[in-house]
């Protein structure tokens, strides 16, 4: 499965999902420069944490004029697989390819730690294989990643099952205790109605291997493949 | 008309529904320091923007209106005005 890794300026997790591709699940990974708008085809889009345009204006918000962005679109729109990660996830919302926005978190400081996810729905090819209600211990690394929007679109989220993580103790319990940035209804990650474009902030690929305290990032990645695996045989 | 630049002014805001965390820290500081008549406080985004004098008014307010809806405010969370003030020299 060939994944394409987009670089922004002040992208800094690009190479760590590099890494998790090509080292970790044995996948071909290639970088593509935020200027191509006609990359090689792809089946996976990473558009990967970090501070895109120095986080100028809103996170996102320059990133989503990128070249590079028209080439996701088009692979979203064909079904696709894309997985935004923390500014991956804040480009994709201002791109429109996913709905809301993303505020200062609560507290207003930079959160980097460990935190758990309850997983809410199966609606994307990276959470297919897991079980919902199963939670996973994964970081998260931001400072704007308190999830807004307005009623309507939650309700029409809730109700599609696209919100596809919430923040959760340990044990699966979703509550204000256990959200890190004040995100609406704990949402830490969502999809498009169609499931292919996942947006979220805590950061798999920093944990897909034991050595990096937790390996649970893998669900995702190993859920996508299989996918692909079936959609072949 | 005078000759010059057109200096207009971009004001952005969160909408009023949006929680602003960063104008509640500002509240409570202002309030412990003593100013409790105050209600409320936002923190939003101030712009300068400057256009060539040779433009019309009517064109420099359908581009700012487009540069805010396009680029410089983000409708789910934020709504914005502008000002268009007097023609100036710039001294260039």
């Amino acid at each position: 499965m060939k994944f394409g890794i987009v670089v922004f300026p002040g992208s800094n997790c690009d190479h760590d999902c590099y890494h998790v591709v090509r080292n970790v699940l044995r996948q071909p990974a290639q970088f593509i420069w935020h200027g191509e708008s006609r990359p090689p085809a792809l089946d996976c889009f990473i558009l990967p944490g970090g501070f895109s345009y120095g986080d100028y204006l809103r996170t996102g918000a320059v990133a989503r004029f990128s070249p590079v962005l028209r080439a996701v679109r088009r692979h979203a729109a064909r079904g696709g697989a894309v997985i935004g990660i923390c500014n991956g996830f804040q480009i994709l919302l201002e791109a429109g390819l996913l709905p809301g926005a993303m505020l200062r978190n609560r507290d207003l400081t930079f959160i980097c730690k460990y935190v758990h996810l309850r997983v809410e729905s199966q609606r994307t090819p990276f959470t297919r294989q897991l079980r919902v209600g199963s939670v996973l211990q994964v970081p998260i690394a931001h400072g704007e990643g308190n999830y807004y929007c307005d009623p309507q679109t939650l309700a029409h989220l809730r109700r599609r099952r696209r919100i596809v993580f919430r923040y959760s103790s340990e044990s699966g319990e979703v509550s204000e205790a256990a959200n890190p940035n004040g995100s609406l209804d704990h949402i830490a990650g969502i999809c498009n109605e169609r499931g292919n474009v996942l947006g979220m902030m805590p950061h798999p690929e920093r944990c897909m291997e034991p050595d990096m305290g937790s390996s649970d990032g893998q669900g995702l990645f190993l859920s996508l493949l299989h996918e692909k695996y079936l959609e072949r045989a | 008309m005078a000759s010059g630049d057109w200096q207009v002014e971009v004001f952005i805001t969160l909408k009023p529904s949006v929680l602003d965390p960063q104008g509640s820290t500002v509240r409570t500081a202002l309030h412990s320091m003593g100013y409790r008549a105050l209600r409320d406080a936002r923190l939003g985004k101030y712009l300068t923007l400057r256009f060539a004098g040779a433009l019309s008014r009517a064109a420099v307010q359908r581009q700012v209106r487009q540069m805010c809806d396009k680029l410089l405010a983000n409708p789910v969370i934020e709504r914005y005005r502008f000002r268009i003030g007097a023609k100036e020299r710039t001294g260039r």
